[in-house]
């Protein structure tokens, strides 16, 4: 056990090297480290929310409203199919808590016909790894002797919930991303929700905003003969036109019509600037040809009237048209600060989200909380250092030197490693690592008191030394392994902040087995071997 | 050379196990009573399982004036709201009860911020919803229990049924225990000490496993020794090893009792507690317990020749420190 192949001490030499090579540059300033060659190794510790400061933001997808519109076009999609196939047909219903759209067709002899032409509405989605066909996101099915039901199977409804998923993580991150903070990060957790971290974030409320509004935007004329504050007042709309409210306080009520003329998606880009005249606040938007196209048909047939441009169903501003515009090009006012108009700019050049997003959990922590976090944990972490390193050498001497000698490479691994996989340091990771101490330590005090049992049994220093580490070793293995299983578990179960703690706790432990048994066994059979000691001080 | 104090002398014997009597009745009033702590005081539990809203602010002046700070939130129909100080003077947590909708949990948060404006810098925010929070109750559950079984299940393996059962007996009365101490204190109960519980029977669970070990070696040893002596005896022989690891850690926590601030408060005085609670139920609960459940000893004495024996560790050893490496 005492005798190491020269190979053998390289390596172990080299990992420790390459412990405190890795670890270093967290000792450096960022700024100090980015003048240094390119050879240096620069990578630091990434630090968690709840240390540099942050939000954390999770977000679900409105499923319900999901369904809705996804029924509403199947709505659709059966009345222009019957229609084009001259099939007559009564009470075509939604039924949003079934997942499902019915239709009585007229005629019985024309139900074979509507089945057949209902069924290719379904799309077969191709879910399985291979990318094979795994059924349809529709299932149609007679309902008795004149009901056709289309409902939404299991497998069409993941799919739907899927793709509103990735395209809103796209959407957010557009957003996110003009917000400009460094290494926001933004995943899909579970089966509906989005999780999203901006590090370093002041303005959580404005982020919130940026994010969570839907950015559905629409362009609706006013309809100019019916008094809007009758028609809120009596509550009646007249057939074909709807009641919107401003976004001022208090909302000021229009009547619109509710047939929209261009929408959001004819939009392909919108930038902050000012009015030529007034130097007001504006957005400038340009739509595609198409859009363009219709913006300018409409502007010409309506020249004199007032139109609407209605934002998440509340009317941003509701110019008159002065004249027609052909170019494409537009711009909205209302009232905006810059700040307003250039967040407004971001949420319209960034699309709409597909569906509502929810806050479920935030967890935000301001920049100066974070640094006092840091440097309380560094503080208590050094104390329980010293007080451990002072303990260990009152109560084994040389022994103890040893011990923490091997502590201190172990931090210096745990640090490593940690900079190299890019794992995340919390205040429960700090307090992680303080743990790994107290179970380093522990490996040692077993092999220095079995080495002491040995002494004592009448072995010589060298004999005894060999037994006390071969004897330890499965004890340290045995109860190293049953805190790792409860570590784990903590992996497994936490987020942010207690997976933090569960990262370097089980960094922690696996280096410790190193240090504490292999480095030290090499220090102690070092120093055997020069000094021949009669008796072991210890 | 210094050999370093030796705080327990070599031929300590002490009749942990003889004294059975009394300290079954010690271990019973600790799993007891925080089962009637809880019932009556109960748990004072954080956003995290009940849902809500936090915020903690500090304050320009110093102290911060609570009473201005109430009046202005007390207005605003939030229903149930705590204000409090926060490890310094001029810090204040609001805490507002669990809103029925998820938006109206949002719109606390901005009409709290409404109420005090730029007088006060918002130091840190979380609102957790009804979905989450009831997915961190189960969540935070079934940790514990898959923690206990697997370690069950480990140490079946590694020795015998009835150390298994010993050392989950055991970590229940860990757990209960700290659950009292966190209701006795009135302790923040959240996910992080979910952590800290989970953590406690991680270190505990080590300590339990450590004197098995020395156990399962005597059984080998001393063939006729009646096992309570021998028990005693291998409680004895790790005491030392026992009293330094759980100084050690103790002493490497303590200091995030002091300075390592509020966040950590309540994780660390659960992880001190748990470090001596622990200690304790190693010696007094998974010890004796064998005596209960009656260890065979012909388990152990049939495998001193085989491969399972000691002679064969140091092979062990060198693949242990290879993987280390």
């Amino acid at each position: 056990m005492l005798h190491f192949q020269k190979w053998k001490l390289i390596l172990v030499f080299g990992v420790v090297l390459a412990g405190f090579i890795f670890s270093i540059p967290n000792l450096i300033p960022a700024s100090t480290l980015q003048e240094l060659p390119s050879w240096v190794p620069k990578k630091q510790v990434n630090l968690g929310l709840d240390l540099q400061g942050g939000a954390h933001l999770l977000y679900q997808i409105d499923e319900k409203e999901l369904v809705e519109d996804w029924l509403g076009t199947i709505r659709g999609d059966v009345r222009e199919t019957l229609r084009t196939s001259r099939i007559g047909y009564t009470d075509l219903t939604l039924n949003v808590a079934g997942r499902s759209v019915s239709v009585r067709i007229r005629k019985p002899e024309d139900m074979d016909k509507a089945v057949t032409e209902l069924k290719k509405l379904a799309v077969p989605i191709g879910n399985d790894v291979f990318g094979g066909f795994s059924g349809y996101d529709l299932e149609v099915t007679r309902n008795g002797s004149d009901g056709v039901t289309l409902a939404v199977t299991e497998p069409g409804l993941n799919n739907r919930i899927s793709a509103a998923i990735q395209a809103s993580i796209e959407t957010i991150r557009r957003r996110v991303d003009a917000f400009g903070t460094t290494e926001p990060s933004i995943q899909r957790q579970g089966r509906n929700r989005i999780l999203v971290q901006v590090p370093g974030v002041s303005d959580v409320e404005r982020l919130k905003g940026l994010i969570g509004e839907t950015g559905k935007l629409e362009f609706k004329l006013v309809d100019p003969s019916a008094n809007a504050a009758e028609v809120a007042a009596s509550k009646k709309v007249p057939p074909g036109d709807e009641l919107v409210y401003s976004s001022d306080d208090p909302p000021v009520p229009y009547v619109l019509k509710d047939q929209v003329l261009v929408s959001g998606e004819n939009l392909v880009d919108a930038q902050p600037g000012f009015d030529s005249r007034t130097g007001e606040p504006v957005v400038t938007f340009r739509f595609d040809a198409a859009g363009a196209k219709r913006f300018g048909r409409v502007t010409q047939e309506n020249v004199g009237l007032p139109f609407a441009i209605v934002l998440d169903n509340k009317v941003i501003s509701a110019p008159v048209i002065r004249e027609p515009i052909l170019g494409g090009t537009g711009q909205i006012s209302g009232n905006f600060s810059v700040q307003e108009a250039n967040d407004l700019s971001v949420l319209l050049r960034s699309g709409a989200l597909p569906a509502k997003l929810t806050v479920i959990e935030e967890r935000t922590v301001g920049a100066s909380l974070g640094a006092d976090s840091i440097e309380s944990g560094k503080k208590a972490a050094i104390a329980g250092l010293v007080l451990v390193v002072v303990f260990m050498f009152l109560a084994y001497g040389l022994f103890g030197l040893f011990a923490n000698l091997a502590l201190i490479i172990n931090i210096a691994m745990i640090f490593a490693v940690l900079s190299l996989m890019g794992a995340t340091l919390t205040l429960p990771g700090i307090a992680g690592i303080v743990l790994v101490i107290g179970i380093a330590v522990d490996a040692n005090v077993l092999i220095n008191e079995r080495i002491r049992e040995e002494i004592r049994s009448g072995k010589s220093p060298f004999a005894a030394v060999d037994a006390g580490y071969a004897r330890a070793l499965t004890t340290i293995i045995d109860s190293n392994v049953t805190t790792l299983i409860a570590v784990l578990v903590l992996f497994w179960l936490g987020s942010g902040p207690v997976r933090g703690f569960a990262v370097t706790l089980t960094i922690g432990i696996l280096t410790s087995m190193f240090t504490a048994v292999t480095v030290t066994r090499m220090m102690v059979a070092y120093w055997l071997r020069r000094a021949r000691p009669k008796f072991v001080p210890i | 050379m210094f050999r370093g104090i030796t705080l327990i002398p070599p031929d300590t014997k002490i009749d942990f196990v003889g004294q059975r009597a009394i300290t079954w009745l010690v271990s019973a009033f600790l799993t007891v009573v925080p089962l009637f702590l809880v019932a009556t005081i109960g748990l004072n539990m954080g956003i995290d399982f009940q849902g809500g809203t936090l915020i903690e602010v500090q304050t320009k002046e110093s102290p911060a004036n609570l009473s201005d700070i109430r009046s202005k939130i007390s207005g605003l129909g939030l229903g149930e709201v705590q204000i409090q100080e926060f490890g310094a003077p001029n810090a204040v947590l609001i805490r507002i009860a669990s809103q029925p909708k998820e938006e109206e949990q949002q719109a606390s948060i901005a009409k709290v911020k409404g109420a005090l404006g730029d007088t006060v810098e918002y130091r840190r925010t979380e609102i957790v919803g009804p979905t989450i929070s009831s997915e961190l109750i189960s969540g935070g559950t079934v940790a514990v229990v898959v923690a206990l079984l697997g370690i069950m299940i480990y140490v079946w393996f590694r020795f015998e049924w009835q150390f298994a059962v010993a050392a989950v007996a055991s970590l229940v009365h860990d757990v209960t225990a700290t659950i009292g101490l966190y209701a006795l204190l009135q302790l923040e109960f959240n996910v992080s000490s979910i952590a800290a519980i989970l953590t406690i029977i991680g270190y505990s669970l080590n300590d339990k496993v450590v004197i098995f070990d020395r156990i399962r070696e005597n059984l080998r040893k001393y063939k006729r020794m009646p096992l309570v002596k021998l028990l005693d005896l291998s409680i004895n022989e790790m005491l030392s090893r026992a009293v330094l690891t759980h100084v050690t850690t103790f002493l490497a926590m303590l200091p995030f009792l002091f300075f390592g601030g509020e966040a950590i408060y309540g994780f660390a005085v659960a992880m001190c507690f748990g470090i001596v609670i622990g200690a304790y139920s190693s010696i007094f609960v998974a010890s004796p317990m064998q005596l209960i459940l009656g260890v065979r000893r012909e388990a152990f004495s049939a495998s001193t020749e085989s491969a399972k024996g000691p002679a064969k560790d140091p092979a062990k050893g060198r693949a242990g420190a290879a993987a280390g490496a």
